[in-house]
């Protein structure tokens, strides 16, 4: 078993004629909590279609838990939120809950718990499009933890939801990871920084930066992370 | 493929068709209803009437079908969960067999209610047994399906979709036989009906009102067969695991 969780070697990525990420190395580790933070349009949402494995690829190679990304092995042990919720609207939350369940092979009694962790419990039988935004968000989150992956991709899962929900739904993703779960998490906010235990600074397709908080920190001199997100942009050009 | 998957998307399908039921009632009604107006058009017992009633009724499914399978794949194209579900451990084939399944069931309703209606109270007849009429119908819904699914690789958005039905369907039900019989088409346009699938279906439809079952009869349906066969297939084909 190898240590890293993910592990991108050179990824190059063009899309449209443009090159979305460009020669990228990087590797999350087994059981932390990994924030991938970056401006929007700085390739986060690519790089982890290319770890779930449905990015089309010009070059390099990315491997997760040890198998290339997206092969079969790997399909029930990753789970993936998208940006946009990827959920049934005409469905209440509990059937979406219940197909994706099935689809995976999973008890019912999946369902129960993942509707808790997301705090859903009393409108699980409310179809998904009279749901609020952020609602909906978490009807997608709740549907990519079923089965408990070995590894969680979460695309900005914590947007446009109040500060107390952002809170809550940390501590979950490090009881999680304490759990032995490994979870990459983007945001477009510096302030989520705080709470990853490692994090990937991305800029225009390129890796800024990968280190620990207090490691960036302490790398740049700047106690707000905002500001040594600055330096490093400043220093790196 | 896994029976298990493949029974989960039919029965999800079954439960998004479930909460419209503005559109249960279209996909049951409409056909009724224009096999009413068709019966009132030309009369009872009009030689019109009973010569395209039963190719008609057999037809219907494949037009819903066609539309309602086409619309429901590019949204799940398009809100993501395609993209979503190609990350799970589902195969292409259960996806697509997951759809027909579910198209077939409603088809079977579909066909079945029309069945009655018009061998009952609007009096159509015909030579061949009727659950046959049934069995071809439900036949050509699968069809309609598969090649809604396949089509809808090709649309972007629902108005391009919807106009793949008239683009797809209609020709081939002008070619199938049922306005002009194939012996008097042109030459050219015989040839294009050679290569329709709908010109079998209908074909089908035709001998067993006739109650003619020979070696063409059973070329038909293994050609309708072999169509769903392949549209699948190609429908399977358009699925990409990654996408640009």
């Amino acid at each position: 078993m190898t240590a890293e969780a993910i592990r991108v070697d050179r990824l190059r990525v063009i899309r449209g004629g443009v090159v979305v990420v460009a020669d990228l190395s990087c590797s999350v580790e087994r059981g932390s909590v990994t924030g991938l933070l970056g401006p929007s349009g700085s390739g986060k949402t690519t790089l982890m279609r290319a770890v779930v494995g449905v990015q089309q690829v010009a070059s390099g190679t990315v491997d997760v838990l040890g198998e290339p990304a997206g092969s079969r092995p790997l399909r029930s042990l990753v789970g993936y939120m998208t940006q946009a919720p990827s959920v049934y609207g005409d469905l209440t939350i509990r059937e979406n809950l219940r197909f994706f369940a099935h689809v995976l092979g999973q008890p019912a009694s999946v369902i129960e718990r993942a509707l808790a962790d997301v705090s859903l419990e009393e409108y699980a039988d409310r179809v998904v499009d009279r749901l609020s935004g952020g609602q909906r968000a978490r009807v997608s989150l709740a549907t990519a933890m079923l089965g408990s992956p070995e590894l969680l991709v979460l695309d900005e899962p914590t947007v446009g939801l109040d500060p107390v929900l952002r809170r809550d739904l940390w501590e979950l993703f490090h009881r999680l990871a304490q759990r032995g779960a490994t979870l990459l998490v983007s945001s477009h906010v510096m302030d989520e920084a705080d709470r990853c235990s490692a994090l990937l600074l991305l800029r225009d397709g390129r890796l800024l930066a990968q280190a620990t908080p207090a490691e960036l920190r302490a790398r740049t001199g700047e106690d707000d992370l905002d500001a040594a997100f600055l330096r490093l942009v400043e220093t790196g050009e | 493929m896994t029976p298990r998957v493949t029974g989960a998307v039919t029965l999800r399908v079954l439960e998004q068709l479930r909460r419209d039921p503005r559109t249960i009632v279209l996909i049951l009604g409409v056909p009724c209803l224009l096999e009413v107006l068709l019966q009132q058009l030309f009369g009872r017992d009009s030689p019109v009437f009973q010569h395209v009633g039963a190719p008609l009724l057999g037809l219907f499914p494949f037009v819903t079908m066609f539309l309602v399978t086409s619309i429901t794949m590019l949204r799940e194209r398009t809100t993501g969960t395609l993209e979503r579900l190609m990350t799970l451990p589902l195969g292409k084939v259960d996806l697509l067999a997951g759809y027909g399944i579910a198209f077939a069931l409603v088809a079977v309703v579909q066909a079945t209610l029309v069945s009655v209606l018009a061998f009952g109270p609007l009096g159509l007849e015909v030579a061949g047994p009727k659950p046959v009429v049934v069995a071809l119908a439900v036949a050509n819904a699968v069809l309609g399906s598969t090649l809604g699914l396949f089509t809808s690789a090709f649309a972007q958005t629902e108005f391009q979709a919807v106009q793949f039905m008239p683009a797809v369907v209609f020709p081939q039900i002008l070619l199938c036989g049922l306005f002009v019989a194939r012996d008097e088409m042109a030459r050219w346009l015989r040839v294009i009906s050679d290569l329709l699938p709908l010109t079998y279906a209908y074909d089908a439809l035709a001998r067993t009102a006739a109650n003619t079952f020979d070696a063409r009869f059973a070329l038909d349906v293994a050609v309708v067969c072999a169509c769903i066969v392949l549209a699948v297939l190609l429908g399977a084909a358009t699925l990409r695991r990654r996408t640009p």
